[in-house]
């Protein structure tokens, strides 16, 4: 089994060095999104309409993409189990340098409804590095679009850079990670 | 010297300029299917970004040798299938390679990249990569029937296993075109042609619903970048290579390109319309109607 996983840990990788290179680089991270194809949580029905002739996000270059190894977005779309988190974790891991992570409706901000739930996280920047919030119980797919257009915005002017902030802080989020998954029967670097 | 490196300065062009018309075309289809949809659609030069996006990712992982190698071999397959083919008739710039019985080659390169491409997913461990390849060699050997009956039908027709000559003996205008002189051979390769294009109803390999993505799975970054570019590549020089068989080939660039479009309309039509089959019932499809009008072609061009 432990041959199947890479046991190194995660590194941070500086984006390019040259202005222009970078900037060409950011540019084209913003306008080509691959969202995991990864429903967690109530949230995850709002991500249906938007594929669809309603709300079409194909148009800002946003599509899903059913494998973390290709996709570049996590959307956490809402309360995130305890169980599922394990998942959850595993999927991020998976993913390549940069990747950004989108925290969809209150329960990943501050548990929402399930504030108290003996079973789910209440605050998903804890666990894993979040680019951004949008909030709301549920957030319609208007809000969603606005969280793209923020994300896109961060990503172009190079300030999401949570894959790095993941790694460069590996330590405390293992920690965390591990006080609320207390069957930790995994590898401990998933990628 | 300077003949060779002509040679290789002129397979470069000639495989920018292919990679370009296939990203376009693309591009210009998803937008297609988008308006069928009802939608708006990704711009057109969405194919150009996501290749510029693979590439710009930071880290990647690999799984050992093969890994690495399936990419190239899969891409080895589509410059391969297009450098064999002569774009344009009578060009020297995109005329490309060819020789006499290089249809055989043709024939060969079009399962090469196949080939490859399962050793690399094999390597990659995932069984879903395992499953999309085993589905898709299934699919292309099954289409591959009707395809090669055509090209015996073809051979017997021109006397001539050379695409060169074949395009040749078409030249001369609308009539001459292998459309109009030997239908039922045509029909039996456009038939095959939708197993080919990887849309649906034959997109088994990818299988959306039940093993989502099939064999790419696992790459990513640099690798993806490849397998991207590659789409592209493969995908034209396979319309290229109908439109030289059975649509008169080309004689300028504009019309290439125009014949190419049009033709990929088809699968792509047929792709909006139907949904996606199971594996059984793809090759049961390939094996039936398509295939007994290859061998009525293969019967009537040579009796
Ligand atoms: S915020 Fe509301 S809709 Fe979203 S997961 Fe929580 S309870 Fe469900």
């Amino acid at each position: 089994m432990a041959e199947l996983f890479c046991d190194a840990r995660p590194q941070a990788v500086d984006p390019a060095a040259n202005r222009v290179v970078r900037a060409f680089y950011n540019w084209a991270q913003a306008n080509s999104l691959f969202i995991l194809a990864f429903g967690t949580g109530c949230g995850a029905i709002e991500l249906r309409p938007l594929f669809t002739a309603r709300y079409d996000i194909s148009r800002y270059g946003i599509m899903p993409r059913p494998t973390p190894r290709q996709s570049g977005l996590f959307i956490i779309g809402g309360y995130a189990s305890i169980k599922t988190m394990k998942r959850i974790i595993r999927s991020y891991e998976q993913m390549q340098n940069p990747k950004f992570v989108m925290g969809l409706g209150s329960c990943t901000v501050n548990g929402g409804m399930y504030w108290d739930s003996y079973n789910t996280i209440n605050r998903l920047d804890y666990y894993l590095p979040v680019d951004v919030y949008v909030a709301g119980c549920m957030p319609r797919p208007e809000s969603l679009i606005a969280g793209f257009g923020r994300l896109k915005t961060l990503i172009r002017e190079g300030r999401a850079e949570g894959a790095n902030r993941y790694a460069e802080n590996f330590d405390w989020y293992k920690a965390n990670q591990k006080r609320i998954i207390k069957d930790w029967n995994m590898p401990e670097y998933n990628w | 010297m300077t003949y060779w490196l002509a040679a290789v300065g002129r397979a470069i062009v000639s495989l920018f300029f292919i990679m370009n018309v296939g990203l376009l075309t693309f591009g210009v289809v998803g937008r297609i299917v988008a308006r069928v949809h009802g939608r708006i659609g990704p711009p057109v030069w969405q194919p150009y970004v996501n290749i510029v996006k693979t590439i710009s990712m930071r880290t990647a992982v690999s799984h050992g040798v093969m890994f690495y190698l399936g990419p190239v071999f899969r891409i080895t397959g589509g410059v391969g299938l297009y450098l064999l083919i002569p774009a344009v008739h009578g060009s020297t710039w995109l005329g490309n390679f060819h020789f006499t019985g290089d249809l055989i080659l043709v024939v060969y390169f079009i399962f090469f990249g196949m080939l490859g491409m399962a050793l690399g997913a094999a390597e990659s461990g995932h069984p879903y990569s395992a499953m999309g390849v085993m589905r898709g060699l299934t699919q292309v050997t099954a289409s591959e029937v009707p395809f090669a009956f055509a090209i015996i039908a073809l051979a017997a027709r021109h006397h001539s296993l050379s695409i060169t000559e074949i395009v040749a003996a078409q030249q001369g205008g609308l009539l001459h075109w292998n459309l109009f002189v030997a239908p039922v051979a045509t029909a039996a390769g456009l038939f095959s042609l939708l197993g080919m294009m990887m849309q649906s109803p034959f997109d088994i390999h990818l299988a959306p619903q039940e093993i989502p993505i099939g064999p790419p799975t696992e790459f990513h970054s640099s690798y993806l970048a490849l397998l991207q570019t590659n789409r592209s590549i493969f995908a034209t020089a396979k319309l290229v290579l109908f439109v030289n068989l059975f649509f008169g080939g080309a004689t300028s660039i504009v019309a290439l390109v125009v014949k190419v479009f049009v033709l990929f309309l088809f699968p792509v039509a047929v792709g909006v319309v139907f949904p996606r089959y199971r594996v059984e019932q793809s090759v049961r499809w390939f094996l039936g109607v398509p295939t007994a009008i290859g061998i009525a072609a293969v019967l009537i061009e040579t009796f």
